[in-house]
């Protein structure tokens, strides 16, 4: 094997390692690109600047600590914008280990604006069943949900009073990494109920849900953690989206850096073999 | 008969759920959140079905000790620690459930997540060759939508995020459009087998 | 300063001296297309109902069944809204609807609506196109299996992947290794994990007839179950029934990327053969299909996720795309009814082709009425 075989044929240990370098290196020297917003967080902003004060938005968080790094703060921001314009926040999830993190987002929002828990927002916990959860809630939501996340009967806060089913929800919004998901609320809460739904998922889905959005289906999409970054630049607010956002920008370079290196090898080689 | 009582209950679930889909008139709404209801008892009683499954294989290696029997010593022993854990203390913030959760399986789930950047890397160099011209158009459309995605893109020729998002929401959306046709007609065909009972493989017994 | 434990100096505070202008135009009908319970309620806002002030905090909502009789508080709406569903009605009751715009000390004079009472619908009429579509492909799927049943041979095209499905096992069996079959990480409600307890079915039969070792990892145990059903149904088709061992097919974790932990340690310590992906899949389908490809396995995988597709094109052998997995049972077998429902899919297709380049056309030409036409609601 020659060196232009041999390069063709990168071991993919040392692509590992050159992935570990793009990503660590920018981490702890920022350059501070500039972010752009794009339409889909754009309509995502303003379907939430479009609700009055006390309007009452479901955030669902349908992800785990796997994906944190890109939906965690989405969700960070979301709690933020929606505290910041007096809005209201039911939380729940279909997966059980977004529980914890959509309540630490929600809690760390409410610290910074002065909210209540069980005026201001109130979090409903998991429940198992997926699609199903979700068309159950529908219907009827105490009957769904009857205990917060930590047990308490949710009659017992004031968020709740007046809360039947999805009528009385004025925005849904899905921060979801996977089934159960986005996809699930667009099928039930919008395509049945006709309930404004909008998404936050992670970069390497969110190709599949630019089909709801441009249908109309879906308010907005945050994808990945460039998604969540422009929130944040709309947001005004410096998370840990804007300054992942360098090493996400030099991992892509590198990527692409690889695969034209990869190409040029591939031609010589071919060349060669003529 | 092990195989008649299945299908008629699927034949009369499909059908209800189908007619409830159209009509919203008792007792159709009440089935649909009846038969919701069911479900929901059923997947939690199935997560005790998959627990005694994971104990069963796992105590068993342990007896016959073959080679790595040792992982499922590490399986049983964290099964058991964040049992216990949450029982006594509960899951709320603040409690060692909550600590071990944040510490522990956050750490380690986020390590298995972003292995897919290495794998996109590796992935990539190895399968992303201009071999055709429609592997080569691929090629290009790839590399515009990954630099246009970050702010790089915007560094190099401010027009790159717009054709990124131009491949993104045109030619892109309608491949996809297309695939989900055909996914949603497969749903339906694939559906009514099932419903009308043509399709039985899933099922065992005479 | 307190009287009487009301705080009046909060209350001088909070109220302006007087209370906001009525809403008008209040209007009750029963909700369209439900199951009875439920009626809208609808008003124009109030004139004090601006964003520059805070005259209008929110809309009160009051229900009688009497005109004269005693109005009830039966829920509240913000600021900026022109509408509340009230979703306790009787059937065939008669209620009248009373709204008050409020800054929470003082309300405006009511405006009052007309009887309305609520009922129940037997169709719902907003989904007349959907019934049509659905009817048509059902019958169009219908026909073509009784076509197949009479013994009319069915031209299917040929798909690669699953053409390999015979030489993947024959290959593994040669090797003396065993199978991997993942059936995805969706639970047995998405129709994708459905398709895939099918294809298992099939995948095992040729595994027992080769008498080749096949390890399912499951991330649900409801598919656990159906998975261990499917597989012990095709060992005794196969006359293999001692062959079959049920601990091969194992529960590992809900969690996803716990579970794509697993299935990686899985493949290293065994180091399969052949290795199939088939049903939902999300981010762990390159992790699971990069760390096959490393263990020198021949990969077939199959979704209907179109954001994984092109992870599994680059790392496996062949890849099925969309629907030819759910094409995959009755390719497989090459039982009459099930090509024929084929068969009638595509006639489906066909026809959604045709109404997408007509309405395209029509639209173009200022048709727009189809839009409502084929509307869902």
């Amino acid at each position: 094997m020659n060196i232009v075989d041999h390069l063709e044929k990168l071991d993919r240990r040392i692509i590992f390692l050159l992935v570990l370098l793009a990503v660590i290196i920018p981490l702890l020297l920022p350059i501070g690109f500039e972010i752009k917003v794009s339409e889909p967080v754009q309509k995502f902003y303003e379907a939430i600047e479009a609700l009055p004060p006390g309007s009452k938005v479901l955030i669902s968080s349908e992800y785990d600590p796997a994906t944190m790094p890109e939906v965690y703060p989405m969700n960070q921001a979301l709690a933020q914008h929606c505290f910041k314009k007096d809005l209201r926040i039911i939380g729940m999830g279909l997966w059980p280990q977004g529980i914890p993190l959509n309540q630490a987002s929600m809690e760390q929002a409410a610290e910074e604006y002065g909210k209540e828990y069980g005026v201001d927002y109130v979090n409903l916990g998991y429940k198992a069943g997926g699609i199903v959860v979700i068309s159950a809630a529908a219907e009827n939501m105490p009957n769904t949900f009857p205990l917060d996340y930590a047990g308490r009967p949710i009659e017992e806060f004031e968020i709740m009073e007046g809360i039947r089913n999805f009528d009385n929800i004025d925005l849904i919004v899905s921060l979801s990494a996977g089934d159960p998901g986005v996809r699930h609320w667009v099928m039930i809460a919008q395509g049945r109920y006709g309930k404004k739904v909008a998404g936050g998922v992670t970069a390497v889905s969110a190709p599949a849900f630019y089909p709801y959005l441009n249908a109309g289906q879906l308010e907005g999409l945050m994808g990945g953690m460039k998604g969540a970054a422009e929130y944040e630049t709309l947001l005004e607010a410096s998370g840990t989206a804007s300054r992942g956002m360098d090493a996400q920008s030099i991992a892509h370079g590198l990527i692409i850096f690889l695969i034209l290196f990869a190409n040029l090898f591939y031609l010589l080689g071919k060349r060669r073999k003529k | 008969m092990k195989k008649q009582i299945p299908l008629i209950i699927t034949f009369i679930a499909g059908m209800v759920m189908i007619l409830q889909f159209f009509i919203p008139h008792r007792p159709f709404s009440d089935l649909q959140q009846l038969f919701n209801t069911w479900f929901l008892i059923i997947t939690v009683f199935a997560m005790i079905l998959g627990l005694g499954n994971l104990f069963k294989v796992h105590t068993k290696r342990l007896q016959r000790r073959p080679k790595g029997w040792w992982y499922s010593i590490v399986l049983l022993a964290g099964f058991a620690i964040m049992f216990i854990v949450g029982m006594i203390w509960g899951p709320a913030r603040g409690t060692p459930f909550d600590y071990l959760f944040w510490n522990v399986h956050l750490p380690m789930s986020s390590m298995m997540f972003a292995l897919l950047a290495f794998f996109v890397a590796s992935a990539s160099y190895r399968a992303f060759r201009a071999r055709t011209p429609e592997a080569t158009l691929l090629l290009v459309s790839a590399i515009l939508v990954m630099i246009g995605r970050v702010p790089l893109g915007n560094y190099i020729w401010d027009k790159l995020p717009l054709i990124g998002d131009w491949i993104m929401s045109y030619p892109n959306m309608a491949g996809q459009r297309a695939i989900m046709i055909g996914i949603a007609l497969g749903i339906v065909s694939t559906s009514l087998r099932i419903i009308l009972g043509i399709e039985r493989t899933y099922l065992s017994g005479k | 300063m307190l009287v009487a434990g009301i705080n009046v100096e909060a209350f001088e505070v909070l109220s302006s001296s007087e209370p906001p202008v009525s809403p008008t135009e209040v209007l009750a009908k029963d909700k369209p297309n439900d199951a009875g319970g439920s009626i809208i309620v609808t008003w124009r806002k109030s004139d004090d109902d601006v964003e520059e002030n805070e005259l209008v905090k929110e809309y009160l909502v009051f229900r009688s069944s009497a005109l004269d009789g005693e109005f009830e508080l039966i829920g509240t709406a913000n600021k900026g809204f022109e509408k509340f569903v009230d979703g306790t009605t009787i059937d065939g009751t008669q209620y009248y609807y009373m709204v008050k715009a409020s800054d929470r000390v003082l309300h405006s004079p009511p405006a009052t609506s007309e009887a309305v009472s609520s009922s129940a619908q037997w169709f719902h009429s907003g989904r007349i196109s959907m019934l049509v579509a659905t009817v048509m492909i059902c019958f169009l799927i219908l026909w073509f299996i009784r076509k197949a049943k009479k013994g009319k041979e069915l031209y299917i095209r040929p798909i690669a992947g699953l053409e390999a499905v015979d030489d993947a096992v024959g290959r593994a069996t040669e090797m003396g290794k065993p199978i991997m079959y993942i059936p995805g990480i969706a639970d047995m409600d998405d129709i994708q994990t459905i398709a895939s307890v099918i294809i298992l079915g099939r995948v095992a039969r040729k595994a027992a007839q080769y008498e080749t070792s096949l390890l399912v990892p499951c991330c649900r145990s409801i598919v656990m179950s159906a998975a261990q059903e499917t597989v012990k149904e095709a060992y005794i088709s196969a006359g293999r029934s001692d062959a079959y061992d049920a601990d091969k097919i194992r529960y590992l974790t809900d969690d996803q990327f716990g579970y794509a932990a697993g299935v990686d340690g899985m493949m290293l310590r065994e180091k399969p053969g052949a290795i199939f992906y088939m049903g939902t899949f999300y981010a762990e389908s390159l992790i699971l299909a990069e760390t096959g490809h490393s263990t020198g396995a021949i990969q077939i995988a199959g979704t209907a996720m179109p954001s994984q597709l092109p992870f599994f094109i680059t790392a496996c052998d062949y890849t099925l795309i969309g629907e030819e997995l759910f094409a995959a049972s009755a390719y497989l077998s090459k039982e009459p009814l099930l090509l024929g429902s084929l068969k009638g899919q595509d006639m489906g297709k066909a026809i959604i082709i045709a109404i997408l380049v007509g309405g395209v056309i029509l639209v173009s030409l200022g048709f727009t009425k189809i839009i409502a036409w084929l509307a869902t609601g």
